[in-house]
């Protein structure tokens, strides 16, 4: 009886090993370890058996059982991988195909260059402010020294609505707006970022409509070394840690003194080159110290307070930043243009 | 200005500085130098010549065979084709060897048989702009005058070494609109002394009163009048250097008298007028406004109509120059001129700029009368001209000046505290050094340690207060020695409004979704203004703000609407085979309800929209998806969900836009917006595809803003989820259904959601199916099955009650 439990150990160990699926192996279970199968029958002529043999193929048989089980179920888990690696397989993919598109927008590059700016003002403790694009002609120009016979006016070309009403032709405005809206102890600390108008025809370098940023800070005791460290600190942050600013006259009815502000050329590094043409700068804004009138007649008292303005292009920022030759491009609003700004 | 630097070496010492060093201190300190501009490229071998014989060309009808001496051993013979070409001038040859400006080389050549060795130049070879060419040798080449020496080098007699620098005047500098006030200007900057030209002045016995008298009739309007006379001239071309001066300044010779008044003008910056005084016909000058509809002839033969704004010069009868702009042609100098009424005066600033607005007459006169003169160098400038005329036109001029003065010509004074500029610019000069900037400026001064009393002279009209002096010792100090501080004091927290915190929200979401800001323009024409206008806009009947005087006809009136110029925008892109576009704005509309404006109109921040062509595509999996209804109700849907506010949509007629496509937003049960599908005729009209748009009044989702969310616990209990279809008529709404849904499951029913629209097989003609998903639950408790049938029931009911619809099985 020992040799044919052995046997038969043997010739199923062989069948599982040959097994190739799972439907063979279970029938091979079936076959050696259920209830008709050669195991079985093989231990039913146990009872023919001595005192002494029984426990001695008993244990043997257990044995036999046992390892039969275990291969088997080694063989089960060795075909279940190679199902599932098959089942892999066949499900693999053309990973280089495109992905589903996710629709992407973005803002308009002078909305990214505006709120940059912010940003960085904001950062130095300034709000934001904004006023109305229809101005009355005293906030745009009285106010702003600019009584209604100065010379001054012919360098801005307006559009009137009535004699009284115009559409302003700079943030300026705000300015005034923004000191006549505080009470006259209140230091004032704000930039305005907003559309303006002038009347000109339409070409690369001209439009009708535009964008201008105007800062102004009104405080007792502020000092024009003061607007030269808000401008440097600005044009670092905004151009590069590298970049040299230089203040030279100018005019602006609102401010005495008036500067413009250069920054030193990223292209040529100060030397010259055809985008500064040859002097190395670049004009970026125009500031100067508050004008007393303009004080005063916001009621601020000039012997008290003093102040700083500045203003600058959006456009003229990115012109030079990005290369933009036309300045319509901002305006006619291509599909082509907008998406190159998303991630600038 | 155009600034000749051998002009300006007159008056201050710039030896030794290159034109560009120069331009660039001048930058940096006072005014904007725009360019630099040299004369005449270089030229070499161009020396003075004397035509000692000149003869027809023996082959050559047109040439001349000229023998030339050029202060060699030997004479050069010439060809040249000139037709003023004669014996006995002095002429500018180029030599052989000689390079010309285009790098132009002189070589010997044959002619026509005959040998040519150089060649006799126009001022034009020479490098000299053809417009500034004095119109008697613009056909020819350029002949000296007697006294130049034979073989002298031509280029510094014809000043082509010269560099002019292009001045980009500031309104407030207009004592720079002189070469004196540049050469103040420029020795301030290089701490150097100004010469200034000789002022004497030889006259005859007869003094001009036996002469001419003059009246001013408006003091106000003419303070100063001054007139004198020059008798016996004889108008010829003005000398060589005069002619170099006033070319490279830009302004072309003519003759003796008037070039001698060009050259005191930038001289002096004190425009001067010659009359020939036999053609007055009078003895006297009356000074006077214009009589309405009076005429004149101007100097360029204009007959301009006159109005009282007008100030005119009359021979006591008829105008004979409008005052500080033109002369009248009825008094110009002329070659037969002998006796010279030469005019020096003052005109008030404003009366001529009124003038020049009316004519559109703009003159270097009348450029430098309404940005203002210098009130004590009229006179001068009259002396200087005299005397030029003495000595140019062989003129003798008389006695005495008679002039009409009522000029104020005192200086302004004002009170400097030096301790106060060193708060102002952040700096520490002391006042030995400020009083050094002063007299670098030209400015006398009082002082009492740092009190200074600064008497400002008249050439500096814009200096009148102490903050004027402030950016005068700022500059000559140096903006570049200003010291970098950053404000002390008062600090306070900067930053974004809530509202201005909003619109970013508002952008990031839409730009999130895949929607591309765009930035139009908010003047629009007449045919796109009243397109498209919001519905609860239109209400109020607003009228379009229209410009006075537009630019052109597409920008006129201030937008109604964002919608027509963005979708301009989505036409262009269109145009140029972009034709799937997704576009947001945000801007001001402008509202009132005035016809003529009187005070500032409503401007009302929108956010609008526009779609069109594939929201989605994704070819290879066969998934294209193109923009329609849903896809913008969806943006909007999520928009507000993102703002947590509730807002109705409504079917809508709203004309331009899609009749059955088209619905309001609603707030509150206020409209604030619409959206949908264009009308197919606008979409036509505007060269269009299927395009939808929406249009939301941002100020009041800004008034229903909170940035505090709308907090809810998270559940504890579990959900209960029914499902229900119904079989309804075909223009039964799905969402008013939905709201019944929800008003009566109320308040356990928390989530209503359409899951399935079916219409066709099964389903009987006109009716269609809706699947509703809806959600149980109870805040404080499990549902109980019971409960949540009972509820489940009575909508069903009640839906059948409302819109005759039953349930599908
Ligand atoms: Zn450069």
């Amino acid at each position: 009886m020992k040799e044919e439990l052995q046997l038969l150990e043997k010739e199923a160990i062989e069948k599982i090993e040959q097994a190739t699926d799972m439907k063979e192996l279970q029938s091979i279970k079936v076959a050696y370890l259920g209830k008709k199968g050669s195991l079985t029958s093989v231990l039913r002529g146990m009872g023919k058996l001595s005192k002494e043999e029984r426990p001695v193929i008993g244990e043997l048989a257990n044995k036999v059982r046992e390892t039969i089980t275990n291969a088997i179920e080694q063989k089960n888990e060795g075909l279940e991988q190679a199902v599932l690696e098959e089942k892999l397989q066949k499900e693999a993919i053309d990973v280089t195909l495109p992905g589903r598109p996710v629709p992407t927008g973005g803002p308009h590059l002078l909305t990214k260059i505006v709120e940059e700016i912010e940003d960085l003002f904001i950062g130095m403790g300034f709000e934001v402010r904004e006023g109305p694009e229809v101005e009355t002609d005293y906030f745009n120009f009285e106010a702003l020294n600019l009584p209604k016979d100065h010379p001054a006016r012919d360098m801005q070309d307006t559009f009137y609505i009535t004699n009284e009403l115009l559409l302003r032709t700079h943030t300026s405005p705000v300015q005034a707006r923004t000191m006549k809206a505080y009470d006259d102890s209140k230091s004032v600390k704000m930039i305005c970022p907003g559309k303006v108008y002038r009347r000109d025809t339409d070409d690369a370098t001209h439009s009708h409509q535009f964008t201008q940023i105007e800062g102004l800070f009104v405080d007792k005791d502020v000092k024009m070394s003061d607007l030269k460290g808000i401008l440097d600190t600005f044009a670092k942050k905004l151009f590069g840690e590298d970049r040299q600013i230089r203040l030279r006259p100018s005019f602006f009815p609102f401010t005495e003194p008036s500067v413009e502000m250069d920054i030193s050329c990223k292209v040529c590094n100060g030397d010259g080159c055809s985008v500064c043409k040859g002097s190395g700068w670049i004009e970026i804004l125009g500031a100067g110290m508050v004008h007393p009138n303009v004080l005063s007649m916001a009621g601020y008292d000039p012997k008290v307070y003093s102040g700083f303005a500045f203003g600058m292009g959006p456009e003229r920022i990115a012109m030079l930043k990005y290369g933009i030759k036309d300045i319509r491009q901002f305006y006619t609003n291509d599909v082509r243009f907008l998406k190159q700004f998303h991630n600038a | 200005m155009l600034v000749s630097l051998n002009w300006l070496k007159n008056y201050v010492d710039i030896d030794g500085i290159s034109p560009e060093v120069l331009a660039e201190k001048i930058t940096k300190t006072g005014i904007e130098v725009d360019g630099i501009e040299y004369i005449a490229e270089k030229s070499s071998n161009v020396v003075v010549g004397y035509v000692e014989s000149c003869e027809k060309h023996p082959n050559a009808d047109k040439l001349n065979l000229c023998q030339v001496d050029v202060g060699d051993e030997e004479n050069l013979q010439i060809i040249c084709g000139a037709p003023n070409v004669a014996q006995g001038q002095k002429v500018a040859v180029a030599k052989p060897g000689a390079v010309l400006p285009g790098n132009f080389k002189i070589k010997k050549v044959k002619l026509r048989g005959v040998e040519s060795n150089g060649m006799i130049c126009s001022l034009q070879e020479l490098g000299i702009d053809e417009k500034y060419v004095p119109k008697d040798v613009a056909e020819g080449i350029f002949v000296f005058p007697n006294d130049v020496i034979v073989g002298e080098s031509v280029e510094p007699l014809l000043n082509l070494n010269d560099a002019v620098l292009e001045f980009d005047l500031t309104p407030n500098r207009a004592d720079c609109l002189s070469m004196l006030g540049v050469a103040y200007e420029v020795a301030a900057i290089l701490n150097q002394p100004v010469k200034l030209p000789d002022e004497s002045l030889e006259t005859s016995e007869d003094s001009v009163r036996n002469h001419v008298e003059v009246e001013v009739e408006d003091p106000e309007l003419n303070p100063y009048y001054g007139a004198f006379l020059i008798k016996n001239i004889e108008v010829k071309p003005a000398p060589l250097w005069m002619r170099n001066y006033l070319m490279a300044a830009g302004i072309r010779p003519i003759n003796n008298v008037v070039d001698i008044t060009n050259y005191v003008l930038l001289e002096y910056g004190q425009p001067l007028h010659a009359f020939d005084y036999d053609r007055l016909n009078s003895n006297k000058i009356v000074v006077r406004q214009a009589k309405n509809g009076e005429k004149i002839i101007t100097l360029d033969e204009v007959e301009r109509s006159l109005t009282e704004e007008n100030l005119v010069i009359t021979n006591g009868q008829d105008p004979i120059a409008l005052a500080g702009v033109m002369g009248g042609a009825n008094s110009e100098v002329t070659d037969q001129t002998t006796n010279v009424l030469l005019e020096a005066a003052f005109f008030n600033p404003s009366s001529i700029r009124r003038t020049v607005k009316q004519t559109g007459l703009r003159s270097e006169a009348s450029t430098r009368y309404e940005k203002g003169i210098d009130p004590n160098r009229v006179k001068r400038a009259g002396i200087r001209a005299a005397q030029l005329l003495h000595q140019y036109a062989g003129g003798s001029v008389l006695d005495e000046v008679v002039e009409f003065d009522a000029l104020d010509r005192d200086e302004k004074v004002v009170s400097m505290d030096a301790d106060e500029i060193n708060k102002r610019l952040g700096t520490e000069i002391t006042n030995e050094e400020m009083g050094k900037i002063l007299n670098r400026l030209g400015f006398n001064f009082d002082q009492n340690k740092s009190d200074f009393t600064i008497y400002v002279p008249t050439r500096r009209g814009d200096i009148t207060i102490f903050e004027d002096m402030l950016e005068e010792v700022a500059r000559i100090y140096g903006y570049d020695n200003l010291p970098f501080t950053l404000p002390q004091g008062t600090s306070q927290a900067g930053g974004l409004s809530d509202e201005q915190r909003l619109k970013r929200e508002v952008k990031g979401f839409l730009q999130g979704t895949g929607l591309m800001e765009t930035t139009t323009y908010s003047l629009t024409n007449e045919k796109l203004i009243r397109t498209l206008v919001s519905p609860e806009v239109k209400e109020m009947e607003p009228q379009p703000v229209e410009l006075a005087m537009p630019m052109s006809e597409d920008h006129k009136y201030l937008r109604l609407s964002i919608l027509p110029e963005l979708l301009q925008s989505v036409a262009y892109n269109r145009a140029r085979n972009q034709s799937d576009v997704a576009y947001y704005e945000i801007g001001s509309v402008f509202l009132t309800k005035e016809k003529e404006l009187t005070t500032q109109p409503n401007e009302q921040l929108r956010l609008a929209g526009a779609l069109t062509g594939k929201w989605l595509e994704h070819p290879w999996q066969q998934e294209v998806k193109p923009v329609d209804f849903y896809v913008i109700k969806g943006i909007v849907e999520g928009l507000f969900d993102q703002l947590q506010m509730p807002v109705d949509f409504d079917q809508a007629i709203i004309p331009d836009m899609h009749p059955g496509r088209c619905a309001t937003i609603s707030m509150d049960g206020e409209v604030i917006g619409f959206l949908g599908q264009l009308h197919p005729t606008l979409e036509k009209e505007m060269s269009l595809k299927e395009t939808y748009v929406f249009d939301i009044n941002m100020e009041a989702v800004i008034g229903a803003y909170s940035n505090v969310p709308n907090y809810s616990q998270i559940p504890k209990y579990p959900s209960i989820s029914r499902d229900v279809a119904f079989i309804m008529d075909d223009n039964v709404k799905a969402g008013d259904v939905k709201e019944i849904i929800e008003s009566t499951g109320t308040p356990l029913v928390k989530q209503v959601q359409i899951f399935d629209l079916y219409k066709g097989d099964n389903l009987p003609e006109g009716k269609k199916s809706v699947a509703y998903n809806l959600l149980y639950q109870d805040p404080e408790k499990t549902l109980k099955d019971d409960e949540v049938e009972e509820s489940f029931q009575k909508i069903i009911q009640t839906v059948n009650d409302i819109f005759d619809a039953y349930v599908r099985f």
